[in-house]
């Protein structure tokens, strides 16, 4: 049982990285990996967010909106975006104001990133895959976790060469974003390399 | 009629949602294995982003500000809905394929963005356009990528075969790694630059400049 859960993990942080294998959130990767402390503070929240946002979606796909699961012969699957991304919403919102009541260190460490989490496609297309997998509830916590570490493991990661990179000398028209691409284009060899491990 | 076709033109090649403004890059790297694949899913951003634009501007002064972002979001779900679900009717092979990205048009930066930076501040008509605009320079960049990596990857040009493949009996071994995802950082990088060698009003500024003289100075240390 335990293996099972794990090899969710494993799979979800390497080698079906949310971030890096499927492009997911790349906005925000992009724009916040200049310095290495916001990038940390953005991805401990995208783990918060996606670990809780994945398990509660699940609930409302398999209790609610799933073929049969309200009342036999109702089917509200096309519903669905309309109610992830409200949930989402919702969460991020409710989190803000327990964080600012009860945790209030993280939550000015967390500032301005926690709000814009709501349009961040990584914690939408997260909750989509668990779904489109049919991943059970206990699984689906583990792999929103999964994915939510791997996106802030890849963000660090991009953060440390972007600071690096600073003192090096880049052609004009490939300043800024243009590098940036590169970079992340190397690092997805480096990320393909662990697809080789089966579990 | 000249501000209209400005409006138009404009994010194209000049302020172009990809390579200036970092919008709605996620599914330009994910779905550009494939011609036909991409144009179906530039038809759908572009007739999201449109309509997006275009309801959330006859609405504008009745939407209050402080959740203007929900109503936003409900009517860009709205209209995704009704896209994946066409999509499904007359495609499903095609919307398979997609998974779970036209799904996350939702969540496309290009489509809150322009809704939020335009389409508030500015007449139905003109947020049409403005929406179309954008939505062709999103396809024209995508477009560009699918046709390199359908073109390197597997010898062929919107399913159609160009250059014979080995594995058939051809001449052309086909390179794989344009099929990985990853060739698409490369290719949109490389696209930025070629862009900005043109537009050099669109590079941007190092933050962190050796200077000429510490360079000189170790030079003739050396």
């Amino acid at each position: 049982m335990l293996e099972a859960y794990l090899s969710i993990f494993i799979k979800a942080v390497f080698i079906e990285n949310i971030a890096i294998n499927f492009f997911l959130g790349m906005c925000t990767f992009l724009a916040i990996s200049k310095r290495i402390q916001p990038a940390i503070g953005l991805g401990i929240a995208v783990i918060v967010v996606l670990g809780l946002a994945v398990p509660i979606n699940n609930l409302i796909f398999n209790y609610f909106l799933k073929a049969d699961a309200l009342f036999p012969g109702s089917d509200l699957h096309f519903v669905g975006l309309i109610c992830y991304i409200g949930i989402i919403a919702a969460l991020v919102q409710i989190l803000e104001m327990f964080l600012d009541r009860y945790i209030p260190a993280l939550y000015n460490a967390l500032g301005v990133f926690l709000p814009l989490i709501t349009v961040n496609c990584a914690i939408l297309g997260g909750v989509l895959f668990s779904i489109e997998r049919n991943l059970e509830f206990t699984e689906s916590i583990v792999y929103g976790l999964g994915a939510g570490t791997g996106w802030a493991l890849a963000i660090v990661a991009l953060a440390g060469i972007t600071e690096r990179l600073k003192y090096a000398d880049i052609p004009e028209g490939l300043q800024g974003l243009g590098i940036t691409f590169i970079t992340v284009g190397l690092m997805c060899f480096g990320f393909l390399s662990f697809g080789g491990i089966s579990l | 009629m000249s501000k209209a076709k400005e409006v138009l033109l404009n994010p194209i090649f000049n302020d172009n949602p990809i390579a200036l403004q970092i919008l709605g890059i996620c599914s330009a790297l994910a779905v550009t294995g494939n011609l036909y694949i991409t144009l179906i899913m530039c038809v759908a951003l572009t007739t999201v982003v449109t309509l997006s634009n275009l309801s959330v501007s006859l609405i504008r002064n009745h939407i209050p500000t402080n959740i203007r972002i929900i109503v936003q979001i409900s009517i860009i779900a709205t209209l995704v809905m009704l896209v994946d679900e066409v999509l499904q009717a007359f495609d499903y092979e095609s919307s398979k394929t997609l998974s779970v990205f036209v799904g996350l048009i939702v969540t496309n930066c290009i489509v809150m963005g322009r809704a939020e930076a335009f389409a508030m501040k500015n007449g139905p008509l003109m947020s049409a356009i403005d929406g179309f605009g954008n939505g062709l320079g999103y396809s024209v960049i995508l477009i560009v990528i699918a046709i390199i990596r359908e073109f390197v990857g597997a010898g062929t040009f919107y399913g159609i075969e160009i250059m014979p493949l080995t594995t058939n009996g051809g001449w052309y071994l086909a390179n794989n790694f344009f099929l990985t995802p990853a060739s698409s950082f490369f290719i949109i990088g490389f696209t930025i630059w070629a862009l900005r060698q043109w537009k050099t009003e669109q590079i941007e500024e190092p933050e962190f400049k050796i200077s000429k003289n510490s360079l000189e100075g170790e030079k003739g240390a050396a």
